[in-house]
């Protein structure tokens, strides 16, 4: 029996990360016609929750065409690559105590690998297109996910520096008294940038920026290879939201003045509910910056700010110590 | 940085403003008696057809939608032998309505037409005629006009005086 839970736990979050993707596209669609004066999906189903099924209905019954100019191995392999990237990280993610794939000691390396490992679906998929628009949404990508992957680690140190370990677990048992989101708030702020340009969603979507790139790296794919790059987004947006929760928002803990009088797993869910709308409302708000803004941002005020912050960081601590 | 938390929070305070849209097939939107939808064809007080098939309207039809045959009655009134509209080109610009002399185009505030075959919005002169006046009760075209007719020569119509014989010298 013992040797069977993790792998019925590893098959609930595989089957319950996919399905919450899905809920995902529908539940966004609705946040955003709520913010925009609309009523979003609302004709099949209460509410139009049956628009999840209707859309894979069609998205699995369309034509799986690969076109005759694209390199086959490639365009049909980048795809599922972002999707078992994603689905990897969550494998070390803590839901709750004991609700876990795996707690390793380098759980936070481990993650940021899955997520670094994502940028070769998208500039695979641009390279394999054989077509400009999606090349050039495959070149952005990899220069926008490799330069916010920089300060993305680095925005984390601080966290690192004040459990002391990589270990998943152990940061949130380290936030049991305040959390990390006032002690780390610079390290939070780039995390949640970064976050967004690493899982390239809405303001930072500039791999796919329908304007002026048709639909950048995805431009040439339809049907369920276009519905993994979908999940991979999704499940990317889900993991960086519960990534977001463990480390800078006590995980499953309850804030500490009001006490844990709601299971753990609850705790866990209602935070990751809050920071997936915040991302929803950030595409709803915040308009998509230019690629030299973009660039700029990233290398002229985050990177210095993720210095910063881990310069104050590591002085404090140090202070702390050599006065105690 | 500032700019952007406050479009943020504008943002977020419309979660509490209901949305614009208007359910179309649930809820109707109120369409004045005036709007310019679908064309009928009108009938005359005596229920005869007010078309007299002079072609304006074909000729002002920007997308060129209407096509139509002019024949004679034995009363020597015109009227159109066909009269068709494919309403698949039609845009409903109205300029039919403002060019017809007699007032039998008319537009009605109906506008819900669709078809699974494009042939079915083709409009023949059956569909398009109605049993009625439309907007103008008491017109009638061949009673206000100097049109001679079998029932009528000219200068009888209404408002109308008898035509001046400008080879006499009497008043």
């Amino acid at each position: 029996m013992s040797e069977l839970m993790p792998v019925l736990l590893a098959l609930t979050i595989l089957l319950g990360g996919v399905g919450g993707a899905a809920v995902l596209t529908w539940w966004e669609r609705r946040l955003l016609g709520l913010w925009q004066d609309r009523h979003g999906p609302n004709r099949l189903g209460p509410f139009g929750i049956g628009q999840v099924a209707a859309d894979m209905i069609k998205l699995l019954t369309k034509d799986d065409w690969v076109p005759p100019f694209a390199d086959k191995v490639v365009f049909i392999f980048a795809p599922t690559a972002i999707v078992v990237a994603m689905m990897m990280g969550f494998a070390v993610v803590p839901f709750a105590p004991g609700v876990m794939i795996i707690d390793v000691n380098i759980g936070l390396l481990f993650f940021l690998g899955m997520t670094s490992l994502a940028v070769y679906s998208v500039l695979l998929g641009g390279l394999a297109s054989n077509n400009k628009y999606a090349l050039l949404g495959g070149l952005r990508s990899a220069a926008q996910m490799v330069s916010y992957e920089v300060f993305m680690g680095l925005s984390l140190m601080g966290v690192v520096m004040m459990s002391g370990s990589f270990s998943l677990v152990d940061i949130v048992a380290a936030q049991k008294d305040v959390w990390f989101c006032f002690s780390q708030a610079l390290g939070l702020l780039v995390f949640v940038v970064a976050g967004i340009a690493e899982s390239h969603r809405l303001p930072f979507d500039l791999p796919e920026a329908e304007h002026e790139l048709t639909a950048g790296f995805h431009t040439e794919y339809g049907g369920m290879k276009f519905a993994m790059f979908m999940l991979g987004e999704y499940l990317g947006l889900m993991l960086i939201s519960c990534m977001i929760v463990t480390l800078f928002f006590g995980g499953w803990m309850g804030p500490a003045y009001i006490g844990h009088w709601l299971p753990p797993l609850v705790w866990f869910g209602l935070k990751v509910f809050c920071v997936i709308n915040f991302f929803v409302l950030l595409r709803a708000a915040i308009p998509r910056p230019r690629y030299d803004q973009l660039m700029s941002l990233g290398w002229k005020v985050m990177l210095p700010i993720t210095l910063v912050n881990l310069v104050i960081t590591g002085a404090v601590l140090l202070w702390m110590e050599g006065g105690a | 940085m500032l700019s952007e938390l406050r479009t943020m929070w504008e943002v977020l305070k419309h979660t509490f403003t209901g949305a614009d849209t208007v359910q179309y097939p649930e809820e109707m939107p109120y369409l004045a008696p005036r709007y310019r939808g679908r064309i009928v064809l009108t009938r005359d007080p005596d229920g005869e057809e007010r078309c007299v098939a002079c072609n304006l309207c074909a000729a002002v039809c920007p997308v060129d939608c209407i096509a139509l045959q002019k024949d004679t009655r034995e009363d020597g009134t015109w009227y159109p032998e066909f009269f068709r509209i494919n309403f698949s080109r039609c845009i409903m610009c109205g300029m039919c309505e403002e060019a017809c002399p007699t007032y039998a185009i008319q537009l009605t505030p109906d506008f819900e037409m669709c078809e699974y075959d494009r042939q079915n919005m083709v409009y023949e002169k059956e569909h398009l005629l109605i049993n009625g006046v439309g907007k103008y009760p008491d017109y009638n075209f061949y009673r206000v006009s100097g049109m001679q007719t079998a029932t009528k020569d000219k200068g009888e119509a209404r408002n109308e005086a008898r035509p001046i014989d400008t080879k006499s010298l009497l008043p």
